[in-house]
């Protein structure tokens, strides 16, 4: 003797029909909450992707070697440098090595004809283009042999190309200075973008390292400031870390007890641990989301605690006409899930539709997290069933007489 | 006659019953108001059989109304039986009370109690829904119970599109729609005018000749309860009379 489902439904939708404007008002906290928590997973795994991309442009399969032992927060406490051009060519014979090029950065005065601009100049070996992934517009990028040479010869990225050649045309072959040392410009390189925190990667000058060193640092110590090393695979990348790590105690001369005179940054773990910090940030954010949820939730309950109140003598009547207290229950509950999952519906193209504008307004692809949907369709409904219980319950547990003469 | 030999009266075989529909033994009502306890019945015997249609009148606070929900399966007596139809009704379980009250009884308020935003034929099919039913039985099932009221042609009105006389007559249909035992109606007539009064009576009169059902009629006014049989007045929580019209006719 049961009322069918579909009775059921329409006896809830008709009652939230009756007054529609407060339906939408109790909705509203739904439609925010789940809003939110769209909006901000799609924002996170934009962030998340944006860094990954970012990384792999630098390649996550470097490990980055700089000179100076790491503090207690990794902040270098030593200014000795004991990184050596020495260590580099070393290092270039460890297994599962693909390349490795020492860099030596120098910040300086450059001069082209009446132009002048500063930017960095890095004296480094040919192994960077492949670990930088440079790619040539114009000329050639410096070989072993001009290394060999201790050639004067330079090749320039786009930013000190367009400051120093404001009208443009073909570099190569032209003099600059650098310093009061002459070069030769043999390449351009092609634009290779903005970095991660937003750097500007093509303000910058190679030179061969040698050159770097002998012609205008004077140095013959020949210490480098930076080692990159490009893992020929991402599961060597812990063997020839500590394969690294070893090689350069045992050059310089490190005892046991001593720590590293060095640091070793693996770049994919930088990675991952951004990615993590950010996955926390949105799973942080999110959960705010989530509170304006139970919020949206304590809506809905007050407003059918006062539904209950109003309609008490309907609910009399009805009983009167022979539905049981599950009947009652059922409808009541029914109004607050449709409530509910209408929110969470509403909310989802609120949530979809912002995070669309918001990637066009930052230029970032911000993908839609289908697990944050499913994820705030399903706690919807649950809030639902939880906070439109008590009032459902209320209105069951009437006594028939009692609600038919309530004014 | 004393009241308890009217009882007896009653109890012996009418027309059909070979038991009372409606058997009353000592009902007592208590309940507590503000503190106060409240007699608002205080042993109530009353037989009620089948195809009668009956008044049951009084001043307000004699009792009526909460004898009317014992009886309607509303409420539950603090002391004393009632039977319904052979069945002690408080031996049942709320969902077994909520089937009787969808089958057996049908109930008519003063106040007509629709549904304001749903058509006459969505009213009178609410006690069908509440019994399984769904689809298209039910329409047809309801319009023929409009069309017994005579406001067959206002199916698909809304009450706030009908006269109170109108809207009274949507309320018997939907009362009827299950064909119950008993039709209590507590103070049919009390919203109406005299005329709109006279015709909800005469339904009633018509349901209780053509149906066979028992028809309870509450009222405190002379006009009403000459349309019933049997006339039973209380005071205080007590009947303190019960007369039957000997050659009771329809009016």
């Amino acid at each position: 003797m049961s009322v069918k489902f579909s009775v059921l439904n329409d006896f809830a939708v008709r009652a939230l029909n009756a007054n529609k404007m407060r339906s939408f008002l109790t909705m509203l906290g739904i439609i925010i909450g789940v809003g939110a928590v769209v909006l901000m997973m799609a924002i996170g795994q934009g962030e998340q992707n944006q860094i990954s991309a970012n990384l792999a442009k630098l390649g996550t399969n470097l490990l980055l070697v700089s000179p100076g032992a790491a503090g207690q927060y990794g902040v270098r406490t030593t200014t000795t440098n004991t990184l050596t051009l020495g260590d580099a060519t070393a290092a270039a014979t460890l297994a599962n090595v693909a390349e490795v090029a020492p860099t030596e950065r120098a910040s300086g005065l450059v001069t082209y004809a009446d132009q002048t601009d500063t930017t960095t100049v890095t004296g480094t070996t040919p192994a960077i283009a492949d670990i930088s992934s440079l790619t040539i517009a114009q000329g050639r990028f410096f070989d072993a042999d001009d290394q060999q040479n201790i050639a004067p010869m330079a090749v320039l990225g786009q930013t000190p190309y367009q400051t120093l050649y404001p009208g443009g045309g073909n570099p190569v072959g032209t003099q600059i200075r650098i310093g009061s040392v002459s070069f030769t410009v043999i390449g351009l390189l092609n634009t290779i973008g903005a970095g991660v925190g937003g750097s500007n990667q093509d303000d910058i000058i190679y030179i061969p390292i040698t050159t770097a060193m002998i012609r205008i640092q004077g140095d013959t110590k020949q210490t480098i400031n930076t080692m990159e090393v490009q893992v020929a695979s991402k599961d060597d990348m812990s063997s020839v870390q500590n394969a690294l790590d070893a090689l350069l105690r045992q050059r310089h001369g490190l005892k046991t007890s001593q720590k590293d005179d060095f640091q070793i940054t693996n770049m994919a773990q930088i990675q991952a641990t951004a990615s993590s910090i950010i996955g926390i940030l949105t799973i942080f954010l999110a959960s705010v989301a989530g509170i304006s949820l139970v919020v949206g939730g304590i809506g809905i309950m007050n407003i059918m605690l006062v539904s209950v109140t109003e309609r008490t003598r309907e609910i009399g009547v009805r009983m009167a006409l022979g539905a049981s207290r599950r009947d009652i229950l059922l409808q009541f509950l029914l109004e607050a899930i449709i409530l509910s999952m209408l929110g969470a519906l509403a909310g989802i193209v609120l949530g979809v539709g912002s995070a669309e504008l918001t990637s066009l307004l930052a230029k970032m692809e911000m993908p839609i997290s289908v697990w944050s949907i499913v994820i705030s369709v399903l706690f919807s409904a649950g809030v639902g069933v939880i906070f439109g219980y008590l009032p459902a319950r209320k209105a069951a547990s009437l006594n028939p007489s009692e609600a038919l003469g309530y004014e | 006659m004393a009241v308890s030999e009217l009882a007896r009266a009653s109890v012996a075989p009418a027309a059909s019953a070979a038991y009372p529909l409606i058997r009353c033994r000592a009902i007592v009502k208590i309940y507590p108001l503000s503190g106060v306890e409240v007699h608002a019945l205080r042993g109530i015997d009353l037989d009620i059989g089948k195809q009668e249609m009956i008044a049951i009148m009084g001043p307000s606070g004699s009792g009526k109304s909460t004898l009317m929900n014992i009886i309607g399966c509303m409420d539950k007596q603090t002391s004393g039986d009632y039977f319904l139809d052979g069945v002690d009704v408080s031996t049942q379980f709320e969902s077994e009370l909520a089937d009787t009250r969808n089958r057996k009884l049908g109930f008519v308020f003063q106040r007509y109690n629709l549904l304001a935003r749903a058509t006459a034929l969505y009213n009178v099919e609410l006690p069908l829904f509440y019994a399984g039913m769904s689809g298209a039985k039910t329409g047809e099932v309801a319009l023929a119970a409009l069309d017994r009221v005579g406001l067959k042609d206002f199916a698909e009105h809304w009450p706030n599109q009908m006269s109170g006389g109108q809207q009274q007559r949507v309320a018997i249909a939907r009362a009827i729609v299950k064909q119950p035992l008993v039709v209590m109606a507590d103070e049919p007539t009390g919203a109406l005018d005299t005329a709109s009064s006279k015709d909800v009576m005469q339904i009633f009169q018509k349901m209780h000749r053509e149906q066979g059902v028992t028809v309870v009629v509450i009222t405190h006014e002379p006009f009403v309860a000459d349309f019933c049989q049997r006339k039973v007045v209380m005071r205080d929580g007590k009947i303190i009379s019960d007369d039957r019209t000997p050659d009771w006719h329809d009016m």
